[in-house]
């Protein structure tokens, strides 16, 4: 494999405390490979112990991140506050995903996490009560075209993105973990059963533990947003605990296989080997294809966000991993039309 | 060194690997191929101190995008490190774009500083803060003040230290729009007043080169002691009067680049502000008038 393209940020994220060492120089290709990769917010929150020891400048910048991520949480535990007291009549469990879980369990993952929207997941039965709920206190759905209605509706794990009429938050609402017309199934029941409620909160839940791993691994894996992609293994690096316990790992293992999600599991594990340097026991022991090829077209597109990270290599692998995404979420014989409508198609307003 | 020392073909031929330029707290690494770039830093940036810095808190460049722009009606764009935040403009407005690239490099990251829109100058230790009402004729009475005396912290952001509640220069040229750079150059004929960027959706933009004492004291922070919120109209008589604190602290967070961002230390900070600060109102259209208002407040 090639050298890391940022191993000062590697190292940083792994062992906050080596930042103490790090000089001038080193801070001039640090900061701005944070705010690429979306874990400035993040590395402040672990420098801010050793706040004092830091060179003026860079410890200015990473406080700037701080105060923005810190912002950013007191807005979505708003948001959340909001969304708990708009859904709790609708009676069914409504599950808080990704960063705003993060923030909203207090989970040290959450510490400095930049976020774009909130994720909700809802069982499906409850989606259309839920949407209902939502319209009524001022989220809107943000696309008025028929197609990708249907698109969202009928084929996958999510409805279209809602945005509040006043406050532009976007939300993101789920009824499944992948898509319907995926090649994986997973099981969304088992996942809303294990969750674990928020206290204070009505009916707000966020996944236990393993779940969370996993759906973080799952999206990370399947939805192909790789300029987030090196922040999203970093979320998995904090949530995995440091010394984690065989029990942990089995855990793990099981809840994998009970929601259908072990691939994409094994798929994030070597990640975390590659980049991060975690070993985990379950590398060799998970089910299912080896292919050190998507590993390594993995790799590099996590560390496409950054220029040093770029190479002649970059945009075929994320092209190729454009491919698998679509391929992953539906069968050739509604991917092909799909992908022809969105070709010919005119951007709406644009 | 200062820019002023290198001659204008070193300053081109800097600027096409990475030239380092210190504003007040903030070093910006500057890359453009654009000879007008480089002539408008040679002039109006001749007293910055420049050099290799270890550390840069800005990576910018301002070149024409590679696509066939390059050659019909040149465009030109402006980058943070990879990231490109705004639409091309034609190649002619590319020296009021680094500017403007470089505000917003600091209104959108510096959070280490409650960051005000506001023009601050200051004399015999005190500072005055003129927070921007668009229209208002800030820039035009920053630009005399600066030009009579007064020491320029800064033309656009005032940047309050988060740490002791005192104000950090910039010391940047002062952007002028349409008629005020004829105002300015009528009442100061040997103003350094850079080539004028016409058509801009700001209209016609020109830039001031600030005072050279005021770019030696950029490290000098200064003491808020004054809030002025200026108002020009034709004809108007000179009045000041006492504006209420309350209403300040309202004009003030929400002209401000963070206020919100910064939560309770943005409250701090601003209460901390009123409390240090006097306040008025300053209607005016005679510049004469104008200027002893001022002089009058600090002595």
């Amino acid at each position: 494999m090639s050298p890391s393209p940022c191993p000062d940020l590697i190292a940083a994220l792994r062992a906050p405390q080596g930042m103490t060492g790090l000089l001038p120089g080193q801070w001039d290709r640090l900061i701005p490979q944070a705010r690429a990769a979306g874990v400035l917010g993040r590395l402040g929150v672990l420098a801010r112990p050793f706040a004092a020891d830091l060179p003026r400048p860079a410890w200015h910048a990473l406080e700037a991140g701080v105060a923005m991520a810190e912002r950013q949480a007191v807005a979505v535990r708003y948001e959340l506050a909001q969304l708990d007291a708009a859904l709790a009549d609708v009676g069914a469990p409504v599950i808080v995903l990704k960063g705003a879980a993060y923030v909203a369990a207090g989970l040290d993952a959450g510490g400095g996490r930049m976020m774009s929207d909130i994720d909700l997941l809802v069982p499906k039965a409850a989606l259309g009560e839920v949407e209902a709920a939502l319209m009524l206190a001022g989220w809107a759905s943000q696309s008025r075209d028929a197609y990708d209605q249907r698109y969202y509706r009928q084929w996958m794990h999510e409805i279209p993105p809602m945005e509040h009429l006043r406050r532009g938050t976007v939300l993101d609402l789920h009824h499944n973990l992948l898509p319907e017309t995926g090649r994986i199934r997973t099981l969304p029941e088992a996942f809303i059963d294990a969750a674990v409620p928020l206290p204070g909160r009505r009916c707000l839940h966020v996944p236990c533990l393993p779940d969370m791993i996993l759906h973080s691994a799952a999206h990370l894996m399947h939805e192909g947003e790789w300029g987030h992609g090196l922040r999203d293994l970093n979320d998995l690096y904090a949530l995995i605990p440091a010394q984690a316990t065989d029990e942990f790992w089995t855990e793990l293992s099981k809840r994998a296989h009970l929601l259908g999600l072990t691939h994409p599991l094994y798929l994030a594990l070597v990640q975390l080997q590659r980049v991060f340097s975690l070993h985990s026991p379950l590398v060799p022991a998970l089910p299912g294809p080896r292919n050190a090829w998507l590993d390594a077209l993995i790799t590099q597109a996590v560390f496409g966000v950054l220029p040093q990270g770029r190479n002649a290599l970059t945009p075929f692998a994320e092209l190729a991993l454009y491919v698998r995404s679509h391929w992953l979420r539906m069968p050739v014989h509604l991917l092909l039309p799909h992908l022809f409508y969105k070709a010919c198609k005119r951007p709406a307003n644009d | 060194m200062n820019l002023g020392e290198l001659d204008l073909p070193e300053v081109q031929y800097r600027l096409r690997i990475g030239l380092g330029v210190q504003t007040g707290p903030f070093c910006f690494h500057i890359k453009s191929q654009q000879p007008r770039v480089a002539r408008e830093l040679h002039r109006l940036y001749a007293d910055f101190p420049v050099g290799d810095f270890d550390f840069y808190d800005f990576h910018v460049r301002l070149d024409r995008p590679m696509n066939l722009r390059r050659w019909w009606h040149p465009q030109v764009l402006f980058w943070l490190d990879a990231y490109s935040p705004f639409k091309p403009l034609p190649a002619d407005h590319d020296f009021a774009q680094l500017e403007w690239g470089m505000n917003w490099c600091i209104a959108g990251h510096a959070h280490h500083y409650l960051m005000l829109h506001a023009a601050v100058l200051e004399k015999n230790g005190q500072a005055v803060i003129l927070p921007g009402d668009p229209g208002a004729g800030k820039s035009t009475l920053t630009a005399l003040l600066a030009l009579s005396g007064w020491r320029l912290l800064s033309d656009e952001i005032a940047l309050i230290d988060r740490d002791d509640g005192l104000i950090v220069p910039l010391a940047r040229p002062i952007s002028l729009k349409n008629a005020s750079i004829d105002v300015v150059r009528t009442a100061f004929p040997e103003a350094c007043i850079g080539e004028a960027a016409r058509d801009t959706y700001k209209g016609t933009v020109a830039h001031l080169k600030p005072p050279a004492d005021s770019v030696m004291r950029m490290h000098d922070k200064a003491r808020p002691a004054h809030i002025v919120f200026p108002r020009w109209q034709q004809g108007a008589g000179t009045r000041s009067e006492t504006h209420t604190k309350a209403d300040a602290f309202m004009h003030v967070a929400t002209h401000a680049f963070n206020y919100s961002l910064l939560g309770e230390t943005g409250f701090r900070l601003t209460s901390d502000l009123l409390d240090r600060c006097t306040c008025r109102n300053l209607d005016y259209s005679r510049q004469e008038e104008a200027r002893a208002f001022f002089d009058g407040l600090v002595t």
